[in-house]
């Protein structure tokens, strides 16, 4: 006997809402799409269109500082014709932009593993809490991420620096000498530092998510069948967690790619990030076609994670 | 079990690196010593100079503003967008739509700071208060796209479509019932644009004119100066209060979930 027969009939398929039957449309729901679609075109969109065009202006010492400026649809020739490649081809002549590229990915992918490695386990942990408890653990998770990130970086400087509280606890347990200092601050161990501790929430939330949905008869059923812990981890546990790994990989990986705050913050003189190298240029250069050359290369190179990342929310949505 | 002490370890050691330095800054700003390894014994006083600092005190109320005005909008926009996302799945340009909800999740903050600044100059429009509220609405927005769309996924039909079966038109039907079955999402999500907009640094300040400058650069700005425990005062109240607002909000879901929840339960024992 066909079981379908059992079931209540499916409800029908939602029709297409915009346009009813006849084809009509209701202005309402128009303005529902509207209203967010042309307000992100014109202050998302658009503005990369504009970033691109300045990247290939020349700089000048006016306000703005960059020529051409758009003067007319007459002028359009002309216009067109002073673009150029230059800030490009100074990109790729000036070792330090390319160093600044690859430094901040290094970056990233490094701040990316000890993210997994400190997350992971907090949030297997999480998962395997009990019931009553995982909502007020997730709320702790949440809580520091709720506090400005600027004040969150800012704490680390009083611990971090030669004379801060780390150093006198390293003094007062003997383990080190009164003279001798701590040379954490301004480092890239002190990045390293930063980072791990503002992305580990949108590190330990997506891998919970995941945790928290597995069926746990799985991990039952493979100790029953012999199955030691560590390889039940591996050959269950981890694999089914994977799209929570991925999840947290992106949304950690691409922000720290172009991070600015805590390399300013917390990071030596010579560690170059591409995030704080735009901001220099554009803040203290005043070399705004620079800048946003800077960022359409920063633009292009996350663009293949970007796309991955709205194809995996978009399977997720 | 070894599994359980193992948990209870990582938890201890991961709540403990999240939380002592948020604590050791609280604890600094009563530091009657102006040195942080130094204690001087309980005081007030950075709280006093906090409070006598003129500088400080406009730009906290300028966040204030920035954040209630580009949460609110945001907000508004952000449910329209959640709606689209959800309910006309095959409005033309979908594709482009949703990128544009997820992209700004991860897009580099100087990236979309620079390429916001850019489309002003351009516009000749003047930096101040109303750009910078326009970029955290642009950014902040998306946030609650996310938030209320994954409760619109959840969300029973059947009281819509009884309600319009029934003739009510559907912008009231939104109003009486959808709104108050999304609210908690929505009120979720201003709360996250609230905050979003109070803690950012670098798109304000791509975006920022004169007479507009908010907490955070301003903060920036004497952090780079050094450590001062007028700042660790500051941020202890903003941490304080953010603590008031999330643990209020979440005693509300949780009343409003067991009044459900016994509303409910009275409705099946009729």
């Amino acid at each position: 006997m066909a079981i379908d027969t059992l079931s209540p009939p499916l409800p029908p398929e939602p029709k297409v809402e915009l346009a009813d039957d006849a084809g009509r449309t209701n202005p309402a729901r128009w303005l529902i799409v509207a209203i967010p679609y042309l307000w992100l075109l014109l202050f998302f969109a658009a503005p990369f269109l504009i970033i691109a065009k300045i990247s290939l202006s020349d700089t000048a010492i006016a306000m703005p500082p960059y020529t051409p400026t758009f003067q007319g649809f007459g002028n359009l020739g002309t216009f067109f014709s002073q673009l150029d490649f230059e800030n490009y081809a100074y990109l790729a002549s000036d070792s330090i932009y390319i160093k600044s590229y690859l430094n901040s990915l290094r970056i990233a992918a490094i701040s990316t593993v000890l993210l997994l490695l400190i997350g992971y386990p907090m949030a297997l942990a999480m998962a395997r809490a009990k019931t009553s408890l995982r909502p007020i653990l997730v709320m702790m998770v949440i809580l520091p991420f709720w506090t400005s990130f600027l004040i969150r970086v800012y704490a680390w400087i009083g611990i971090l620096k030669p004379e801060g509280l780390l150093t006198v606890l390293f003094q007062s347990i003997g383990l080190m000498g009164e003279g001798e200092q701590v040379q954490i601050f301004r480092t890239d161990y002190a990045v390293f530092i930063g980072i791990v501790y503002s992305y580990l929430p949108f590190m330990v939330l997506p891998l919970y998510a995941a945790l928290e949905k597995m069926d746990h008869t799985l991990l039952e059923a493979a100790s029953d069948l012999g199955c030691p812990p560590w390889k039940a981890f591996w050959r269950i546990t981890f694999p089914l967690s994977l799209p929570g790994v991925i999840a947290g990989s992106l949304i950690c990986f691409i922000p720290i790619t172009g991070e600015f705050v805590i390399p300013d913050l917390l990071g030596g003189a010579d560690t170059l990030m591409i995030g704080k190298t735009l901001w220099t240029e554009f803040f203290n250069s005043r070399d705004w076609p620079l800048a946003s050359a800077i960022a359409v290369i920063l633009l292009a190179v996350l663009v293949l994670p970007i796309v991955y990342f709205q194809n995996q929310q978009q399977k997720a949505g | 079990m070894k599994n359980a002490r193992f948990d209870a370890t990582v938890l201890t050691l991961g709540f403990a690196f999240l939380y002592i330095p948020i604590l050791i800054l609280v604890i600094y700003s009563f530091n009657a010593s102006r040195l942080v390894t130094v204690w001087g014994g309980f005081s007030l006083v950075w709280y006093q100079q906090m409070w006598s600092n003129q500088g400080l005190m406009d730009a906290a109320w300028v966040t204030a503003r920035v954040a209630l005005l580009s949460a609110t909008i945001a907000t508004i926009l952000g449910t329209l967008a959640a709606l689209t996302l959800v309910r006309f799945r095959k409005i033309p340009g979908r594709l482009l739509f949703s990128g544009m909800i997820y992209a700004p999740l991860v897009m580099p903050e100087v990236i979309t700071g620079l390429s916001l600044l850019l489309l002003f100059v351009s516009l000749n429009v003047d930096r101040g208060f109303w750009t910078v509220v326009i970029a955290h609405t642009t950014f902040s927005m998306c946030y609650v796209a996310i938030v209320v769309q994954s409760r619109l996924l959840t969300f029973d039909r059947s009281l819509e479509e009884a309600a319009l079966d029934l003739g009510c038109p559907p912008v009231k039907t939104f109003f009486r019932i959808t709104l108050p079955l999304i609210l908690p999402a929505v009120l979720a999500g201003w709360m996250l644009a609230f905050t979003l907009s109070l803690d950012d640094l670098v798109i304000a300040n791509f975006n920022t004119g004169p007479g507009a400058t908010t907490l955070p650069i301003k903060i920036y700005s004497q952090v780079r100066l050094g450590v001062t425990p007028e700042i660790n005062a500051i941020c202890t109240i903003l941490i304080g209060l953010v603590a008031i607002g999330v643990i209020a909000a979440s005693l509300a879901t949780k009343r409003n979930e067991l009044r459900r929840q016994r509303d409910e339960h009275a409705a099946a024992q009729g």
